[in-house]
Parts: structure tokens; sequence; C-alpha cells
């Protein structure tokens, strides 16, 4: 349907409406926060401050990016095989990824508590085996397991949604021309999952970045992520709302300047792939 | 091979629901902890009727959910049409780019952002309080809108002009034209649409949290008790929601089902 009249042009008034009002107002009200100081002054005090919490910047970037590697890693076989198996059973596949995504994050993030804690799930049996007792939860190693496990059906979803749609033919092709199964996979299924590749990353990268539950729930509040500043300096009360302003600025632009290049990846890939 | 990429994605299947079936198991515990199951016992979900912050939570999600779904249906399916209608190529795209930054964003930016606009406007006015139920509801519509626009938009570009055209033609108003012609043909994408927006506004957390003063949401309530110790009754609550989420995905994935079959039919039948 393109009908273009005029008439039509003005059903999209009232969203254009409410997203100026409540999209693009409130970023200007944030960069407006964040170089004001409390009386409304302006000032760069709060952009300097940011200095002071470069290792959460650094260890927000860190365990984000092992836990995009990580959660690649292991989507990338699954959403490969989720496309050998037969049709309904692909559907019902699907649907059982999918569930926990729709899940309350805190309780799915919780649960590994159970499981993890000092006395908890997996301790408890390998004490039963005589094994001493192993330090789980509170670690780095167990907020990344976090951000794997909450993230993972992000990356399995459009990985699979890519390869599902890949002509068979060219895979047939590629064998007539001599492919054994490992430059099929190289020279074929890898670049044809691309896009997949791109949208699973930013996916599951944006929202491991920017978390702050995971890190208090499995961390113990000892790894403090950009998140977790955020959150506490906006529950520290309205002084605090400058500084924050001007951190969570900045996370949206590393976030912005990292979705360019990898939308510029994407591009000149598929580019390459047509030619 | 095939044993193995069939154990592969056992072993996926095991790694996701583990944690749920953890959660299943420990709400039945007859004991207060979630460390240790100490027996069967109902007794977590029977005690959830009377627990009232949950139940005036729970009224809250679902007043939130489907208000803010059915209205970013209706404003979101219009947007759709508009924007499709903008013959400024440079103006749909701005409209569209505005649209996503929402989904872009990380949700604690969207959540924050929107905090000091409606701080911002409260003290306009003089308000005490500016944060409660419009300001969660406005904030659920505005993450809600690019998910039901993205959902309608591939649809009504399915649809064939023409057809609005020759019911014009037959005498229909513009108005009943799309009423009888179009929304019919859009019907799926839209239901999606509102499917989707329903959910995303059940499970939101960190937009909520930053947005909802007073008027606290599930998960809000979820939140406070996993910062104090949690007990079995938590994971009733969230088993119960599992349940009810299961449900609708496979509503959902029927009503996907039959929309493939009757366009099965249709192709059949153009033939």
């Amino acid at each position: 349907m393109n009908k273009k009249s005029f008439g039509n042009q003005l059903l999209a008034a009232p969203h254009v409406v409410w997203s100026v009002i409540f999209i693009v107002v409130p970023l200007f009200i944030m960069l407006y926060f964040a170089f004001t100081n409390a009386d409304g002054g302006f000032t760069l005090e709060n952009v300097k401050q940011i200095g002071l919490y470069k290792k959460a910047f650094g260890i927000s970037i860190l365990y984000a990016a092992i836990a995009t590697v990580i959660t690649l890693l292991l989507a990338y076989p699954m959403a490969y095989f989720m496309t050998k198996v037969n049709i309904s059973s692909q559907r019902m596949l699907m649907m059982i990824v999918m569930i926990p995504m729709w899940m309350n994050f805190l309780i799915r993030t919780y649960s590994w508590i159970t499981i993890l804690a000092n006395t908890g799930l997996i301790n408890t049996f390998l004490g039963k085996l005589g094994i001493e007792p192993l330090k789980l939860i509170n670690t780095p190693g167990a907020v990344i397991l976090g951000m794997v496990y909450d993230f993972i059906p992000y990356m399995i979803l459009p990985i699979y949604s890519v390869m599902s749609k890949i002509d068979k033919s060219l895979l047939e092709a590629s064998e007539d021309l001599g492919s054994n199964a490992f430059n099929k996979f190289r020279r074929v299924i890898l670049p044809l999952s691309r896009p997949g590749i791109i949208s699973g990353i930013t996916m599951v990268f944006v929202p491991s970045v920017s978390t702050f539950y995971i890190s208090q729930k499995l961390g113990g509040n000892k790894t403090m992520l950009v998140g977790d500043v955020i959150e506490y300096f906006f529950n520290a009360g309205p002084d605090y709302y400058n500084v924050a302003s001007a951190i969570s600025m900045v996370l949206m632009v590393m976030i912005l300047v990292c979705m360019v290049i990898m939308n510029r990846f994407s591009d000149d890939d598929s580019e390459g792939v047509i030619i | 091979m095939k044993i193995l990429s069939r154990l592969y994605i056992a072993l996926i299947l095991f790694f996701l629901y583990a944690p749920v079936a953890v959660m299943i198991i420990f709400s039945f515990n007859s004991s207060s902890s979630v460390w240790v199951f100490e027996g069967f016992s109902t007794k977590w979900y029977e005690g959830l009727v009377y627990d009232t912050t949950m139940l005036t939570a729970l009224e809250h999600t679902l007043i939130i959910a489907v208000l803010s779904a059915l209205i970013s249906t209706v404003l979101g399916t219009a947007a759709a049409v508009g924007i499709l209608a903008i013959r400024k190529k440079v103006a749909s795209s701005l409209v569209m780019s505005m649209t996503n930054i929402p989904m872009m964003n990380a949700d604690i930016v969207t959540g924050i952002s929107l905090m000091l606009l409606f701080i911002f406007i409260g003290n306009l006015f003089g308000l005490n309080e500016s944060l409660g139920f419009i300001t969660v509801l406005a904030a659920h519509i505005t993450f809600n809108l690019p998910y039901v626009i993205l959902s309608v938009m591939p649809k009504l570009r399915q649809t064939d002009a023409n057809l609005v055209d020759a019911a014009m033609d037959l005498g229909c108003t513009p108005f009943k034209a799309f009423f009888k012609v179009i929304l019919p043909s859009i019907s799926t994408g839209i239901a999606t649409g509102t499917i989707m927006a329903f959910t995303l506004s059940l499970d939101d957390f960190v937009i909520s949290y930053f947005t909802c003063g007073k008027y606290q949401t599930l998960p809000i309530v979820i939140y406070n008790m996993t910062k104090k110790s949690v007990t079995p009754d938590t994971y009733a609550l969230s088993t119960i929601i599992f349940f009810v989420v299961f449900a609708l995905l496979i509503f959902y994935n029927m009503l996907q089902s039959k929309s493939e079959k009757q366009a099965a039919v249709r192709k059949v039948g153009a033939k």
C-alpha cells in the first residue's frame, strides 16, 4: 500500500508529536543537566568528573565484550543446528528459546543465586561428592554468566532467522563447485549469516554494558558497572542528577559509536556478498 | 553429526531452562528457604492471594500493560499508515530514526531521560509528586510504539494500493475503505504489535523503575523483594507469570500459523 495522499500523512502527526515530546525533548533535558550544576548554571564539572568512573566504564565494556563473545560462540552453533531439524520442530525450538526471553529477568537472574551460592545447588552437590565448595557467586565470572544467560536468546533468534532464509541451492552450488564442509561454511554460510550476527551482537552488547541488576545480584556489589554508578547517583537525590546525566550521556554516545561501527561492518560486507 | 547436533541443542536448552526449573521447584518448597528443598507444599501460592502489595502491583502492571498496548497500537498503526504516505524520503527516514531511538538506546538511558522530563514538567506545575500512573503509562507507550510500527509496516507494504481505489470507485468513503479493505489485510500485523507491546510492558523493569514513583508495578515489587532475602513466594508469583506468558506465546504462535495458512490458501486460490 503506498497511497501517498496528504490526508494519510497527517495520520503520522500524533506519533511525531508524541516522539518529539517523549524521545527527543528528554534527551535534550539530559544534555542540559549534564552541562549545568544544581543551580542551573553552565559548567563542565560533571563532564570532568566522568574521569573518576573510568574504571566502571572499562569494566562494563570488558565484561559486556566477553559476555558478547561467549554468547556468540554458544549461540551460533545452536542457530545452525536449529536450521537442520524439520520445520515443525524448528517452530517449537524457536518458541522454547523465546519463552525465557519474556520471563522477568530479575527472577531469572535471581535463580542463579540459588544455583551458585556458597550453600547453593552446585556446592551442595560437590559437597556430597566430598569436594571443597567453590567460590562461584560474587565473582566476575558470575556477572558474565548472568549476562550470557539473560541475553542469549537475543543472539540465537536473529542468527537463526537469517540462516533459515539462506537459499539451499547456494549450498548445493558450492558443493558442486568442489567445496568441502569447511569451505562451504566459511565462504557461504558465514558471510550470509553476518547480518544476523551483527544484530545479535548489538542486542546482547547494549543491555550488557548498561545493566545494573545483574552486577548487584551476582557480583555482590563488588563490581561497579556504569549502570550501577548511574543508578546509585539517581537514588542519591536531585543534587546528583547532573553528574548522573553526564555519565548517561557518555554511555549513550559510547553505545551509539559502537552501533555506527557495527553497521558500517554489515553494510560493507553485504555489498561484498552481492559483488 | 546428527546426534552431536541434537546433544548440543539439548545442552543449550538445559542451560536456558535450569534456572527456570529451579524457580518452579523451589516455589513448592514447604520451608521458606530457596536453598534447601524440604518438602512439597502449595502454601506460597495460597499466601499470594492475601499479599496485598503483590496483588496491587499485579493490578497496576495489568492496567499499564493493557492501556499502553492499546494506545500504542492505535497511535502506531496510524503512524505506520502516515509514515508510508510521506512523500519526502528524508522526512520519512527522519521520523523512522526518531521512532527507533528507544529501541536502540540502553533502557537505563531511556528511563532516566524520561524521568528528568517528568520531573521538569512536575516542577513547572509545582507538583510535589511528579512520578506516578500517568508517567509510567507514557513511558510504556513510548517504548512500545516502535515495536507496533515495525510489525504493522511490512503488512501495509504488502497491501495493494489499488484495492483502496477499487473500494472508493465502488462508493466507499476513504474512511470506510480503510476499515473495509486495509484494516482486515493488516490485522495480523496489528495483533502481533499489540501482543508484543503487551508482553514488553508486562516485563519491563528498568524504564518503570525510573518513571513509576509510588505507582509500583510487579517487576518493581519483585526488585524490592530481591533486595531483601527472597522467599519462595516470589518464585511462586514468577511461576504463575511464566505460565501466563507461555499461554500467550502459544496463542500468538497459533495466530501466526493461521495467517500463514490463510496466505497459503490465497496463493493456491490465485493459481
